[in-house]
């Protein structure tokens, strides 16, 4: 297989949940692809549609809502494919990691036992080769004395090292894809790094594609090759990491990027985006970050731009991008 | 820490327990109205024989001593005679109890059976049609007084149609399952009322967790998605409330035993308080205390059996 053909192409995602009887628009035409090995990162602030992006992929967000759109997977859409069918591919080739280490696991069954019935649903391995297996994943991850540790629950474990059962949990299977919705936000600093590099080391050794939900961009900067923007349900700015994070176009990536403190003198005040999202059910009916924009101009509240090609490999949904000098301004 | 070490400790922390409840005992029925002598000794009797009766009793004795000897002989399985059926109370317990804990365990086991299936289907279709019918049956169900549904079961199931006994306790096991079927079903509905609404509530909120969110990224089968990870994990809530009716349950078969003369300790208790019979009741309100202490004790082990996270402590 070619290195740039893609291994997941999502095009025209759009997921609704119902809320009270009122629909609520979380994601909106959403497209983009992942190619084997390539590391794409979704940012975008909370709400802003990043963890539904991925659920909506793997199949859990369809248990609370409405999706629509592609989900292309090796020829195949997993948005209309049957739930059984689904259960063939979740796990063995699409795998996803969570936020919280703390509930993630459940906290019954011993992380033994969560590693194997992964196995055991996707592999022939008889019992002894599972357990085996399953030694073999958790020190892979970097978990001390592995063998003895099978045994042990979840509780017993701190929060990094739960944050790699569960990566354990889920490459045990070698899917070609993992989903990883935020898996460094709730630990340690000092931690975040490692877990990352972690994730990195095994994408590579497994030639596996990953999509990373985050919101922290030093992180997008550090471990992704291509990056989506993602605001109110629909991707902003989508390009490689470097061209975006040095030439933002969006103003919504540039207010970001703005965002992250850098080099500031001690008590200098944090730059904020002004204002907050816009809530589902109140999305305003032209450019959704319009009320915020700093750069908003008369067609910003009427019509929505769509996300199109403004250079190469850049794509950007905004009537009035940000330029090179405006950005360095900014 | 193992199970058996565990049991041993809770054992020995109800010995206080049950210290405390035998003075409660030994003192209200010291407060009730009325000299048990006089009761006991009937219409008839002289001064003397009275004062004979209190003599025997140990009536007569200062209280810290009286209370020694009902401490001493109850340790010792005495637990005096009894009035009304004029045998050893300990003779009569032995008698009656196997009946009320058969009742007991057989309506636990229906319970189960009526709330854990219509649980899974209620949570599982939240807020759809299945949902609501199973929510309000179980609603009227809870606002009905358990004597009255067990009234209405025998007027029409037992007295016209003819399906079932009106009362009594068969000999052979298969008897007792068709004798004590009314009266089981009858604490069964109140209690799986209760055990279904915190079951399903439950089972909503462990649907959600992030950890069966994670089960089913794996790609498993749904039935150990459920079974594994749902059910184990909303089953604790429901644990301690199930001990905690299976106590009131207890107590309630003074009510369903009288209703459906069943031969248990609930009507026996019933029978002993009209007829003063302050032994007996003593011995029953003792037997009482020992079997929902044990029901808790039982209720803890399999929580800790169920829960890692509390095996530590």
């Amino acid at each position: 297989m070619d290195e740039n053909t893609p291994i997941l192409q999502v095009d025209g995602l759009n997921t609704t949940f119902h809320r009270n009887g009122r629909a609520l628009p979380a994601l909106r035409d959403v497209s983009f692809s992942v190619a084997r090995g390539e590391v794409l990162g979704l940012v975008g602030e909370s709400g802003s549609g990043k963890s539904v992006t991925l659920r909506s992929i793997i199949g859990l967000a369809r248990r609370y809502g409405d999706v629509t759109g592609q989900v292309r997977w090796q020829g195949r859409d997993l948005v209309e494919m049957a739930d059984r069918a689904l259960r063939q591919i979740q796990g063995r080739e699409i795998a996803m990691i969570f936020q919280e280490p703390m509930t993630s696991l459940n906290p019954l069954l011993t992380v033994g036992l969560q590693l194997e019935e992964t196995l055991r649903a996707h592999t022939d391995l008889p019992r002894a080769a599972r357990r085996d297996r399953a030694i073999e994943m958790l020190d892979l991850v970097g978990i001390p004395s592995a063998a003895q540790r099978l045994k042990d629950y979840p509780h017993q474990f701190s929060g990094g090292m739960r944050q790699r059962v569960m990566i354990a949990i889920a490459l045990a299977a070698n899917p070609k894809l993992l989903l990883a919705d935020e898996p460094t936000t709730a630990l340690d600093v000092t931690i975040q790094a490692q877990i990352l590099d972690l994730i990195l080391r095994l994408a590579q050794d497994m030639d596996m594609g990953v999509l990373l939900v985050t919101h922290d961009l030093g992180v997008v900067a550090q471990t992704c090759d291509n990056v989506a923007v993602m605001y109110a349900g629909r991707i902003v700015e989508q390009g490689l990491v470097r061209d975006v994070l040095r030439e933002p176009r969006h103003p919504y990536t540039v207010g970001l990027m703005r965002s992250v403190p850098e080099n500031l003198p001690p008590r200098t005040p944090l730059y904020s985006v002004p204002g907050v999202p816009p809530g589902l059910d109140a999305l305003p009916p032209g450019c959704a970050f319009a009320p915020r924009c700093t750069s908003c101009i008369a067609p910003c509240s009427q019509d929505r731009p769509a996300l199109s090609l403004i250079t190469e490999g850049r794509q950007v949904a905004c009537f009035n991008p940000v330029t090179k000098s405006q950005g360095n301004a900014a | 820490m193992s199970s058996l070490n565990y049991i041993f400790k809770r054992l020995l922390m109800m010995v206080p327990t049950f210290f405390l409840v035998m003075v409660i005992i030994f003192l209200l029925v010291r407060m009730l109205p009325g000299d048990p002598a006089i009761a006991m000794a009937g219409d008839r009797a002289s001064d003397a024989d009275i004062q004979a009766i209190r003599e025997r009793l140990g009536l007569t004795e200062p209280m810290l001593v009286q209370f020694w000897l009902f401490l001493s002989n109850t340790v010792q399985g005495d637990l005096g005679r009894s009035i009304l059926m004029r045998t050893d109370v300990m003779d009569v317990i032995v008698d009656r109890l196997p009946v009320t804990v058969f009742l007991t365990v057989y309506s636990v086991i229906l319970s189960l059976l009526i709330a854990g299936p219509l649980a899974f289907v209620a949570a599982l279709n939240r807020g759809r049609w299945p949902d609501a019918v199973i929510r309000t049956i179980f609603q009227i169900g809870l606002s009905m007084p358990v004597f009255y549904i067990g009234l209405v079961l025998l007027t029409f199931l037992a007295a016209q149609l003819r399906l079932f006994p009106v009362g009594g306790y068969g000999d052979t096991f298969s008897e007792k399952l068709y004798h004590l079927f009314l009266p089981s079903v009858t604490v069964a509905l109140y209690t799986s009322a209760i055990i279904m609404r915190n079951l399903r509530s439950a089972i909503i909120e462990v649907l959600d967790a992030e950890y069966v969110q994670f089960a089913r990224a794996k790609g498993l089968p749904s039935r150990l998605i459920l079974g594994r990870h749902v059910l184990r994990n909303a089953l604790i809530s429901t644990v301690t409330l199930l001990g905690l009716s299976i106590g009131n349950l207890m107590s309630g078969t003074l009510v369903t035993e009288t209703v459906f003369a069943v031969p248990g300790m609930g009507r026996l208790m019933l029978e002993a308080i009209f007829a003063r019979d302050y032994p007996l009741i003593q011995g029953l309100t003792l037997t009482f205390a020992v079997l929902v202490s044990f029901v808790f004790l039982m209720t803890d082990v399999f929580q800790s059996r169920l829960d890692p996270r509390m095996r530590l402590q």
